[in-house]
């Protein structure tokens, strides 16, 4: 159990301790982020902005084009919202490719209600051009991620959670690459498709699910734009019915993007994501449990799925 | 260069201006026409800057905040040679390169603008870049008077004036007019050199429809002060065309052929007058 956010800026550190050019943006949230460490020991590649996060993007954008491979690195609702004509802009508009770090995404800040949700990112940052989008989904993921972006080329969204997060993956021993999926479960009854910090629920409904005779395909679609639409067509065809399921709004998110690629190619298909409504007061998990984004909620969808013979 | 050198740069540019509009049937004259100046100014006498080291780690940084005045931008950037001859004719044309506001696509240009508020967010990212790597070059960003209505402004001079950015000018272009009329009437602003000065600007006002009086105020900014710089210039929208001069239906008014005769008239002859004193 290791917070993402803390895998990342351990790899960030280390990385910065070799290259100069690494340089870290954040808005009065070293705390949050973790990035103390960061702070005391290269002060010089850490530019504090307050709280300001227009200005943060900005600041951002104009260290990138002067050379600087930076993460602009705080809450992610705000990054996604407050600074999102920077996002739209200066980043994607501009080719610039700064690394936000967006933290305690989703409903990861629980009762402190919607003003510090995410649930729109993945919505509003998949029509802007070339934006990369990844939700890694455990420690091990998110510390090949880091490794990746440094020097990755295209500006990209992160979005990770607050609290630890149970592995999904044993080892290293594993591929992950941009626009990539990772099938964690082979099965052809159904797919369920997650992101982010659903996975581990999917992958665990994955097998408590082969364990009453259903066997699920469970891919990590962690890489949400691009999207590995190959792995969404094999499933469709394989396994003929689909579940996504996602810590954000039911609109626009990763449920909407496997449904635009089986426009062409119908099978049948449930979201599972946040319903048209202001999310219910309660801490992460409890907000998990609330609309099945845990593994019993997951397996519920999945039997009736399955059940249902549509 | 002279300064009679410039200003004649200036009209010219000013003469292919009101050609560049009229043609495209579209842009901003009366902002293009308060910041030509000061445009002229950077690009022939103030910065380190040419077509042939435009991704030159030392040379100076320009980004035009007040991005819709762009056809100011791309005239003075074509008589400098980063634009081939004919590729400004295509503005306002389908598939062209350029855009209605600063565009990467162009040569020299080194950020899209457009969405007020931005330019100087990212010109203070440039300046923290070139004083962690110890590098000589200066950034400068023109921003509208208008535009410092945008909230992220303040969030940027805050920042610059944290981090002591004296490598930074910013220049307001401060023509009194914007789209719905006199700023003060709109959103006041008159006390813009108070509230700078509270950020830690080192504020300096001028006359930027004066050349002599602009190009002695950029000669005289102390790089050393540690301070970033703030240079209100005092213009006046729809600048030498006297039809258009102080009225803001010339935001983004486009001339007649009987306008746009009457203002080549004009600018031919302060051109000629020019040229006679200078040869």
């Amino acid at each position: 159990m290791k917070a993402c956010r803390k895998s990342f800026t351990d790899e960030l550190l280390v990385k910065a301790r070799e290259d100069k050019d690494i340089v870290v943006v954040t808005t009065d949230a070293r705390g949050s982020v973790t990035l103390t460490d960061f702070a005391e020991e290269l002060p010089a590649q850490f530019v504090e902005c307050g709280i300001a996060e227009q200005n943060a993007v900005g600041i951002a954008s104009g260290l990138v084009h002067s050379g600087k491979k930076v993460f602009a690195c705080g809450p992610a609702c705000f990054y996604v919202a407050r600074s999102l004509e920077q996002v739209k802009v200066d980043m994607a508009y501009s080719e610039n490719p700064v690394k936000i770090l967006g933290v305690s995404g989703g409903v990861a800040y629980g009762a402190l209600g919607a003003t510090h949700h995410s649930l729109h990112d993945i919505a509003v940052l998949r029509t802007f051009p070339g934006m990369n989008i990844v939700l890694p989904s455990d420690a091990r993921m998110t510390r090949k991620l880091v490794d990746i972006l440094i020097d990755y080329p295209c500006p990209t969204y992160v979005r990770v959670g607050r609290a630890g997060v149970p592995d999904v993956y044993e080892n290293d021993d594993f591929d992950f690459a941009p626009g990539k999926a990772v099938k964690l479960l082979e099965g052809n009854d159904l797919t369920i498709i997650a992101a982010g910090e659903t996975v581990y629920h999917a992958l665990q409904a994955g097998r408590l699910l082969a364990a009453e005779g259903i066997k699920a395909r469970v891919l990590d679609m962690s890489w949400i734009k691009p999207c590995d639409e190959q792995a969404v067509l094999d499933a469709a065809r394989e396994t003929s019915r689909i579940i996504t399921v996602e810590e954000h709004s039911r609109f626009g998110g990763l449920g909407a993007m496997v449904a635009e690629i089986l426009a062409e190619n119908p099978v049948p298909l449930k979201i599972v994501g946040i319903p048209d409504e202001n999310v219910v007061h309660g801490t992460s998990p409890e907000i998990f449990h609330h609309y099945g984004f845990d593994a019993e909620g997951i397996v519920k969808t999945a039997k009736n799925f399955v059940n249902s013979r549509n | 260069m002279k300064i009679e050198e410039l200003v004649l740069q200036a009209e010219r540019n000013r003469r292919r201006l009101i050609d560049v509009v009229y043609a495209a049937h579209a842009g901003h004259i009366g902002g293009d026409l308060s910041c030509l100046n000061v445009l002229t100014a950077l690009y022939y006498d103030v910065m380190n800057v040419s077509p042939d080291k435009v991704k030159d780690p030392d040379r100076d940084r320009f980004v035009l905040s007040k991005g819709h005045c762009v056809e100011a931008l791309y005239v003075t950037l074509e008589s400098k040679g980063f634009m081939a001859p004919g590729v400004l004719d295509t503005l306002g044309q389908y598939g062209s390169i350029l855009s209605g506001h600063p565009t990467i696509e162009v040569s020299g240009i080194e950020v899209n603008t457009g969405a007020l508020g931005h330019g100087l967010s990212i010109g203070v990212g440039m300046s923290i870049a070139a004083k962690m790597d110890s590098r000589p070059y200066r950034t400068y960003v023109l921003m509208g008077d208008g535009e410092q209505g945008e909230g992220s402004i303040y969030e940027a001079a805050m920042a610059a004036g944290h981090y002591h950015l004296d490598n930074l000018v910013a220049i307001i272009d401060r023509n009194h007019l914007q789209i719905s009329g006199n700023t003060e009437d709109v959103m006041a602003l008159d006390d813009i050199q108070e509230r700078w000065s509270a950020f830690g600007w080192d504020v300096i006002r001028m006359n930027g429809d004066d050349m002599a009086d602009v190009v002695r105020t950029f000669g005289d900014i102390d790089y050393s002060c540690g301070k970033p710089h703030l240079l209100i210039s005092e213009t006046t929208k729809g600048k030498g065309i006297s039809f258009m001069e102080n009225k803001a239906s010339w935001h983004h008014g486009v001339p007649t052929a009987e306008q746009h005769s009457m203002a080549v008239e004009e600018i031919t002859d302060r051109i000629k007058e020019l040229e006679k004193r200078i040869s």
